[in-house]
């Protein structure tokens, strides 16, 4: 065991591994961190706190991370490159470890330019591949980037992205062979609605043997409502949502919308649990966590593995 | 070269506002070829001051000059005549220029007609982009001959990032995702094993952050 993280025994365990995720609040309230991880326990393996997605200011994911702690939940730290120089990566990987926090997602992180701060001055020290690097050096080797030796090494289970929709897209499954080379465990992919491409990007995984390197979780998000599968498709960065996806929200009554976006969301999971090369799923319902429950139970995922 | 444009006519002035001896000084350097800050420059910000004063009333009393460089302290030596009687002098060179007239002459008020914006070149008439970051430490020879660390928004060196779309960056469609022509570069040369690499943490102590640096060519001092 690399880290002996929840996530990382059911992985190596063979079962087919549920994350989930949580948005911290723009506030100070941990009540809201709270609700959110009462919705999603004993429902995922371990629940991914965004780093100030898109850009925009939040509670600290190390803060969120320890909240869920407390509540029982395995947490993921986001960690994103945009903001924080080496000094200060390589520091909150210290306090994270010293804190309870076994896996991590190694991220470069939204541009500033889209978030609620576009006059900040980022970081990008390193980029998501070096900090991949890192984390690994500083669990194996024990050491920091400088090669100075740590004293208590913190153990991580690495973790990082894929986005098998972005461009070039035959680089895609390169790109994440570059991960696997750097060190990460496991990743979770961008939002998948376009199934035909997803099994076309795993078998390229599966043809460079990217698959035996590292656990790959395919990433969902159900659609609420046919105006988020519009904005989705138009306006988030890397995002791929097929015509039919919109039509068949389009397709059903306003009301039922909802409904329906669940329904493609279960159906996307089952289609991935017969996926090669696939050993989980991370379910990204933004704002919407009370509904995990359900889609993961539909999925046929419940009950969750008890592991020791 | 250093590319720089004109800042607004009401920002410049506003910052002459209080000042009636005024000198526009000009580079024939860098802002002569962006069209930013060269004689021509000089004679239109100079005219432009002085239609805005009568305007108001006064007697303009603007001078103009444009000096081969003003990054350069013997050039700049010869501003001391034209700058005696001057109030304040407004320097349209990169911000080199008005640094450098400031640390020569003390008791002379110095302000940027420009804004300083990158170094780069011209991509048709009229449009200017970035290309270097001067990090110290050139390495653009890994990336098929372009710079990530300028041209990627996030100067991933282990790009492209999951943002990149039709060749264009998550921030922008004005702008190019570098890495998309990195990739298609290396695959018209037959190179693309070399994006297999993993580049490793890079050391920025060459670059701005090791703090503003100094260099000195032991062959060139007398």
């Amino acid at each position: 065991m690399k880290s002996g993280s929840k996530l990382e025994k059911i992985l190596v365990g063979g079962q087919f591994a549920v994350t989930g995720e949580c948005g911290p609040p723009r506030g100070a309230d941990p009540e809201q961190v709270r609700k959110k991880a009462g919705h999603l326990k004993g429902v995922v393996d371990s629940v991914n706190v965004t780093d100030n997605q898109t850009a925009v200011v939040r509670m600290s994911s190390l803060a969120g991370c320890l909240l869920l702690l407390q509540e029982g939940l395995e947490p993921n730290l986001q960690m994103v490159v945009r903001d924080r120089n080496r000094i200060a990566l390589q520091s909150d990987i210290l306090g994270a470890y010293a804190l309870g926090i076994r896996n991590m997602l190694c991220l470069s992180g939204d541009h500033q330019k889209f978030g609620d701060h576009p006059a900040a001055k980022n970081v990008f020290d390193l980029d998501s591949m070096q900090l991949i690097m890192t984390v690994k050096k500083m669990r194996d080797e024990g050491k920091f980037i400088n090669d100075q030796e740590i004293q208590h090494p913190p153990q991580m289970f690495i973790g990082a992205a894929a986005n098998p929709f972005a461009h070039p897209i035959d680089f895609r499954a390169v790109r994440l062979g570059k991960k696997a080379a750097s060190g990460v465990d496991f990743v979770q992919t961008q939002c998948i609605y376009n199934l035909d491409r997803m099994e076309k990007f795993m078998e390229q995984v599966r043809d460079l043997g990217i698959d035996k390197q590292v656990y790959i979780l395919g990433g969902v998000t159900p659609m609420k409502s046919v105006g988020m599968a519009r904005y989705m498709k138009s306006s988030v960065p890397g995002m791929d949502v097929p015509e039919e996806v919109i039509n068949r929200l389009k397709g059903v009554d306003k009301k039922d919308q909802a409904k329906e976006g669940i329904k493609i969301c279960v159906e996307t999971i089952q289609r991935l649990k017969e996926m090669k090369g696939v050993a989980g799923v991370h379910v990204m319902a933004i704002e919407w966590e009370e509904r995990v429950p359900e889609i993961v139970e539909m999925a046929g995922l419940l009950p969750r593995p008890v592991v020791d | 070269m250093v590319v720089a444009e004109r800042k607004p006519l009401n920002e410049i002035l506003t910052m002459l506002e209080p000042y009636k001896k005024i000198l526009v000084a000009g580079c024939k350097g860098c802002v002569t070829v962006c069209n930013a800050g060269g004689k021509k420059e000089v004679e239109v910000l100079a005219s432009e001051i002085r239609i805005a004063r009568k305007k108001e009333g006064q007697d303009p009393d603007v001078q103009e000059i444009t000096i081969e460089r003003q990054c350069d302290p013997e050039y700049i030596e010869l501003l001391e005549a034209p700058l005696k009687d001057r109030d304040a002098v407004i320097s349209i060179a990169c911000s080199v220029g008005p640094q450098y007239i400031a640390g020569r002459y003390m008791d002379k008020l110095v302000f940027p007609g420009l804004n300083t914006t990158f170094i780069g070149g011209s991509l048709e008439h009229g449009v200017f982009a970035e290309f270097c970051q001067a990090c110290g430490a050139c390495g653009i020879h890994n990336f098929g001959g372009l710079c990530p660390i300028t041209r990627c928004s996030k100067s991933l060196l282990n790009g492209p990032c999951g943002g990149s779309a039709d060749g264009k960056c998550e921030i922008s469609q004005d702008v190019d995702c570098v890495w998309q022509l990195i990739h298609d570069r290396l695959k018209g040369l037959g190179q693309l094993d070399k994006l297999t690499r993993v580049i490793p943490c890079k050391d920025w102590s060459t670059s701005r952050d090791g703090g503003p640096r100094k260099m000195t060519r032991e062959d060139l001092r007398l």
